[in-house]
């Protein structure tokens, strides 16, 4: 995040949903709305890396504010009234997920992640029974020549939580993002073989934090990739301490 | 054969038959369920032809071929309720993935480069594959959709019973796609 000013810092009143609640000014809607126990949907969020905005599942209404705005980046402000729930958000909410089923494969009954996925699990939490656009059946690659994980394309949302925390987190930043729109990949290096990568320590940070079957380890069969996100939390406080 | 009974029926299209294993495993709520309904059309029971008129209809499997076509198109036209049971009908699932390649690479694949004798694209008997296989309501128009692969017994006896009882099921907390 940003560094804080001393006018940002200050404690803020807000209403979420109906409820009075408090903040300080540098935090963002979807912290305040965490703190609170009131629950927001979010794929490209995980808390410990730079929020982005890509996913759009946050999005909340702003009373005053025309447009949706994504709760993970937008800042609280003073008497702000913020509705995390509404018929309108439900709507927008179950379309985004509507598009990035059709747009690759996810195909959850072979999945290596069913039953640990954050896709799978936010379709049947917004309650999308099926897709009402139809599916482009595209044909990526999947590279497996990295010694112990590999990258299914197909399987990939593109919320680039691999990408900011081999950058922020482990410091080699492997992985960044090539194309545009829907030409969009997830790369090694300079677009090269992952096991060719002359920049990838192997720690495997990507493959834990990815919410879907993109990344996962070698040798594990449908429904058995759990991934592990404990060390992420920690490893940040750690640096901030230390910072 | 005339009741007061609700008429069921059941179809499998493309499909592994799963989602009809996990029907038979309602097991003794099936007894119960026989008071209900009446199953008038199915791969568990022999009728040829697909009655005038069906209260519900649950369809296994995605449409793949010219047949599944012409069957859904005269189901749908002669059912009330038309549920999509499980995630191929639902997605289209396992079956659409020879969906990025073409048909006749597929075609190729299973009957000339993996047959050692005999080699021969099936021309009669076998119904022609369409390009792609797609989700029945892609096709037709679905009422209600059960996600799952399979969806237990338990998800469809709800689904049922909620049928049965004249509402439409709300099954977000019992089921998801690969369920």
């Amino acid at each position: 995040m940003t560094p804080t000013t001393a006018q940002q810092a200050r404690v803020k009143t807000l209403k979420i949903n109906g409820r009075d609640v408090s903040a300080s000014g540098d935090q963002t809607i979807l912290e305040v709305a965490r703190e609170n126990g009131i629950e927001i949907p979010t794929l490209c969020h995980l808390s410990g890396l730079t929020p982005v905005g890509a996913c759009r599942l946050c999005l909340v209404e702003v009373k005053g504010v025309n447009k949706l705005l994504p709760a993970c980046v937008t800042r609280v402000h003073e008497n702000m009234e913020v509705f995390t729930d509404s018929e309108r958000l439900r709507k927008y909410r179950r379309m985004v997920l509507e598009f990035l089923f059709t747009e690759r494969n996810h195909i959850c009954a072979v999945c290596v992640s069913n039953g640990h996925c954050e896709l799978q699990s936010l379709a049947q939490q917004q309650g999308m029974t099926h897709v009402r656009v139809p599916y482009l059946y595209q044909k990526l690659h999947v590279d497996a020549s990295h010694p112990r994980f590999k990258v299914d394309h197909n399987r990939c949302v593109l919320c680039t939580r691999c990408v900011r925390v081999c950058d922020e987190i482990e410091g080699a930043h492997t992985w960044d993002v090539f194309h545009r729109g829907i030409k969009a990949r997830v790369i090694t290096d300079l677009n090269q073989p992952w096991g060719t990568s002359e920049t990838c320590t192997g720690c495997g940070k990507c493959v834990h934090v990815c919410p879907t079957g993109a990344l996962t380890e070698k040798g594990v069969s449908v429904a058995e990739m759990a991934k592990r996100r404990q060390f992420l939390p920690y490893l940040t406080m750690m640096r901030e301490e230390r910072g | 054969m005339s009741s007061n009974k609700v008429k069921v029926a059941t179809v499998w299209l493309d499909g592994c038959s799963g989602c009809h294993m996990s029907f038979l495993d309602m097991d003794e709520r099936l007894v119960e369920l026989a008071d209900k309904i009446e199953l008038v059309y199915s791969p568990l029971v022999d009728m040829k032809e697909f009655p005038e008129m069906v209260d519900v209809t649950l369809v296994e499997g995605a449409v793949a071929s010219v047949e599944d076509l012409h069957k859904i198109r005269k189901i749908r036209e002669h059912t009330k309720i038309l549920v999509s049971l499980g995630d191929c009908a639902v997605t289209s699932n396992v079956p659409s993935m020879r969906n990025p390649f073409k048909l006749e690479d597929v075609l190729s694949r299973a009957y000339l480069e993996n047959a050692d004798l005999n080699q021969q694209i099936p021309q009669e008997v076998i119904p022609k594959l369409l390009p792609h296989a797609r989700p029945v309501h892609e096709l037709v128009k679905v009422d209600v959709f059960i996600p799952g692969c399979p969806p237990s017994a338990d998800t469809i006896y709800f689904a049922i019973s909620e049928l049965l009882e004249g509402r439409i099921p709300e099954l977000s907390d019992k089921t998801r796609f690969g369920a």
